[in-house]
């Protein structure tokens, strides 16, 4: 579901966040128009305002974990848990996190990839919120969705700075709710 | 061995925040000293072995108690031995982040420390600086730059180059994101051999940036990374020898 039509509606937070947000096309290939949330940061305030809509969701939902999708995942993720109370779990490229791991294969445009969670960081019965800045095809979200719930955690919702307005008919993800901010800009 | 006091480098003197080893080895910030600081003044004397006394005289008074903090911080912090290779004892912060209070505690030591001096950019580096770095940055009301791996910044970039052990790698920031005059932090998770940090510097420095300190969770002190800071500050919380 997006933001502005679900209890933000007129909230001028999102269009500042919108318009933060710069658009670079054919990156990394022809024809893809790329939603670069980095000029989003560089603003003090509607970096603020997003972290400021994800807490005022969460912080009464008893999640108790947020992961964050690597690398942009982490720019928002830990934001979200300090103000929640939450801790924060990265979701990680293959072999970088250096301990035991689990991992999710997901399927790319060609090939696949995977995405790894430490063992033993989410407890069964946690409740969990999926950060990423922007939802796609949401295979990485799915994977990372997988991963929690393998462990016995319960996936709360996902959240997105930015999603595909083919988002907006159905608002779940693995049978997961979505919630994203922004449709991305032309 | 080395027996240091700390000292702040802005007035008015905040209490040591620098970890303490198991043997209480305080290290001294390497700060030039300005207007804005206290006076200080330092006497060196030279013991055996080339090891220094350094001791503050009584304008400024002693260092306070590692604060309390520091200690959940570092137990936190798990050691991986033999990751990403044989023989390293990998410092592990994800551990950190699963302890709301502690997570929260290393952010708010930093933002205790930059908050009302005008930093106007945070410079993370990619990828453990990204989360520590925006939420500072948030606190105290600084932009956020991300520092990356080639090829991952869509827009305009330069690019600056450092040495690693075997072979080299390549730092990257958008053009525009800093300006002349800005006035930044660099984060990272950790200070090894400081090839990393300098390249984040220079990049800073090359668009004209002041880089006003480097800030890490943890230094490895035995790799003398402070030492390739070209004198610039180095703040940290936990030392691992």
């Amino acid at each position: 579901m997006f933001a502005g039509e679900n209890g933000l509606q007129g909230d001028p937070r999102l269009k500042a966040i919108s318009e933060a947000i710069r658009v670079v096309p054919h990156f990394p290939k022809q024809g893809i128009m790329f939603q670069d949330i980095t000029t989003l940061l560089l603003d003090h305030k509607a970096f603020k305002d997003t972290v400021d809509i994800f807490v005022d969701r969460y912080r009464d939902m008893g999640i108790s974990v947020v992961a964050g999708v690597e690398a942009r995942g982490f720019m928002f993720g830990p934001s979200i848990a300090l103000a929640i109370g939450a801790k924060f779990v990265p979701l990680r490229k293959p072999k970088k996190l250096p301990g035991e791991v689990i991992s999710e294969a997901y399927v790319l445009e060609y090939g696949t990839d995977r995405l790894e969670m430490h063992v033993g960081a989410v407890q069964p019965g946690e409740r969990a919120l999926v950060i990423d800045d922007l939802i796609a095809t949401g295979g990485t979200l799915c994977a990372a969705i997988k991963l929690l719930e393998r462990v016995g955690a319960e996936v709360v919702e996902c959240a997105c700075v930015i999603g595909l307005p083919e988002a907006k008919g159905q608002c779940r993800l693995n049978g997961k709710p979505l919630y994203i901010l922004v449709e991305p800009r032309k | 061995m080395y027996v240091y006091k700390c000292i702040s480098i802005y007035s008015p003197p905040s209490p040591s925040l620098s970890s303490l080893s198991d043997h209480h080895n305080r290290r001294l910030p390497c700060v030039p000293l300005s207007e804005s600081n206290p006076v200080v003044h330092l006497r060196q004397t030279r013991k055996r072995r080339g090891s220094f006394v350094v001791s503050l005289s009584a304008t400024m008074s002693a260092c306070k108690d590692q604060d309390p903090r520091i200690h959940g911080i570092k137990t936190k912090i798990r050691v991986v031995p033999n990751f990403p290779k044989p023989g390293i004892m990998f410092q592990d912060i994800t551990t950190l982040l699963l302890d709301p209070k502690a997570f929260k505690d290393t952010i708010d030591l930093f933002v205790e420390r930059y908050k009302g001096k005008n930093i106007s950019v945070v410079a993370g580096i990619e990828a453990r600086g990204f989360i520590f770095g925006p939420p500072i940055a948030l606190a105290i009301g600084a932009k956020f730059v991300p520092l990356r791996k080639p090829r991952k910044l869509p827009g305009e970039v330069i690019s600056e180059e450092y040495i690693l052990e075997y072979g080299r790698d390549c730092l990257e920031m958008h053009v525009g994101a800093v300006e002349p005059g800005d006035r930044a932090l660099v984060v990272d998770d950790l200070i090894a051999t400081g090839g990393t940090l300098c390249a984040a510097m220079n990049l800073l420095e090359r668009v004209g940036a002041e880089v006003v300190e480097c800030a890490c969770v943890i230094e490895l002190p035995d790799l003398k990374g402070r030492d390739r800071l070209n004198g610039k500050p180095l703040y940290i919380l936990v030392e691992y020898h």
